[in-house]
């Protein structure tokens, strides 16, 4: 019976993540699915997989969002969606018939087989699948460099000047190119030079 | 009629599936829909640990689980970049504002 609530619980909290209006609501809402989740794994065993669930999903992930809503500010957007509400429907229903009839067969009694622990399995069987991780977290951590990256310069001043002043200013060439040929982001101060220097 | 805690799983799964593809399909807001993919991923690292569950190889299922995990983060932490990088360029998370983009 328990193990129902908790399956509600972690079902509601992630329709409540979908509908909830404001971002900073949504990302709490799907903290809670992800501590009712790592319950729910617990009961089944999965004892270490529930406590990485636990602290990377519900903490980790939730302290991300909560800063990425702060950088990036609340929006209002419409709730009209791109899809047609009737197709997406039908989209959801098919899926969830095609996974169910999928899932439904593992469901019957398998005898046990032997069991490796979870080191001997992670660390030896599944090797690979580690240095997959360390590669992995590798992205994640330029993906967080590019979560606290400034705007350069450049890209600010011409956000500022009108689209006419910027034509005036560049010649096409430069337009088309304007963190140089070689990669290197081009500043302010760089700006005036490099035209002169197309122009002569 | 009497549930297994592997059915009352898939229950949860196929309803964390559903909920997250719903979202994907019809939410515009950038940030949301890196939620709703969290959703959908809560719903696979279940799947694997039930199956790994009826199959009587827990730990299997757990290492694949971890993986799982890892390779979510990861995806969470791109996508909310992407989508800050997004608002500070272009003043939006609306992923329509995106379709004008030329490469």
């Amino acid at each position: 019976m328990l193990h129902w609530f908790l399956v509600i619980g972690a079902v509601l909290c992630a329709v409540q993540a979908i509908r909830a209006a404001r971002l900073l609501i949504s990302a709490l809402w799907l903290a809670g699915t992800s501590a009712l989740v790592a319950l729910i794994l617990y009961g089944m065993g999965a004892h270490e997989v529930a406590v990485i669930e636990l602290s990377v999903g519900a903490g980790l992930v939730t302290v991300l969002f909560v800063f990425a809503i702060n950088v990036a500010g609340e929006e209002a957007i419409p709730m009209r969606s791109l899809v047609p509400q009737p197709l997406a429907w039908g989209l959801v229903l098919l899926s969830l018939f095609l996974l169910a009839g999928l899932a439904f067969p593992w469901t019957g009694t398998v005898a046990p087989m032997a069991e490796l622990s979870f080191a001997h399995m992670l660390w030896q069987a599944r090797s690979l699948d580690v240095l997959v991780q360390i590669a992995l977290i590798f992205a994640g951590v330029l993906g967080i460099l590019g979560l606290l990256a400034e705007t350069p310069v450049w890209t600010r001043e011409r956000a500022a000047q009108p689209e006419s002043s910027i034509g005036s200013s560049l010649s096409p060439s430069s337009k088309l190119r304007p963190s140089g040929s070689n990669g290197h982001q081009t500043t302010a101060a760089e700006l005036p030079v490099r035209s002169q220097e197309v122009h002569s | 009629m009497t549930f297994s805690l592997a059915n009352v799983a898939l229950v949860g799964v196929l309803g964390l599936f559903g909920i997250g593809l719903y979202g994907l399909l019809t939410i515009r807001n950038l940030i949301k829909i890196v939620v709703a993919l969290q959703i959908l991923v809560k719903a696979a690292v279940l799947a694997l640990v039930a199956a790994g569950h009826v199959s009587g190889q827990v730990h299997l299922g757990q290492s694949l689980a971890v993986t799982v995990i890892v390779a979510d983060t990861v995806v969470a932490v791109i996508g909310l970049a992407l989508a800050v990088q997004i608002r500070r360029r272009l003043g939006t998370l609306d992923v329509q504002a995106l379709s004008g983009l030329r490469g």
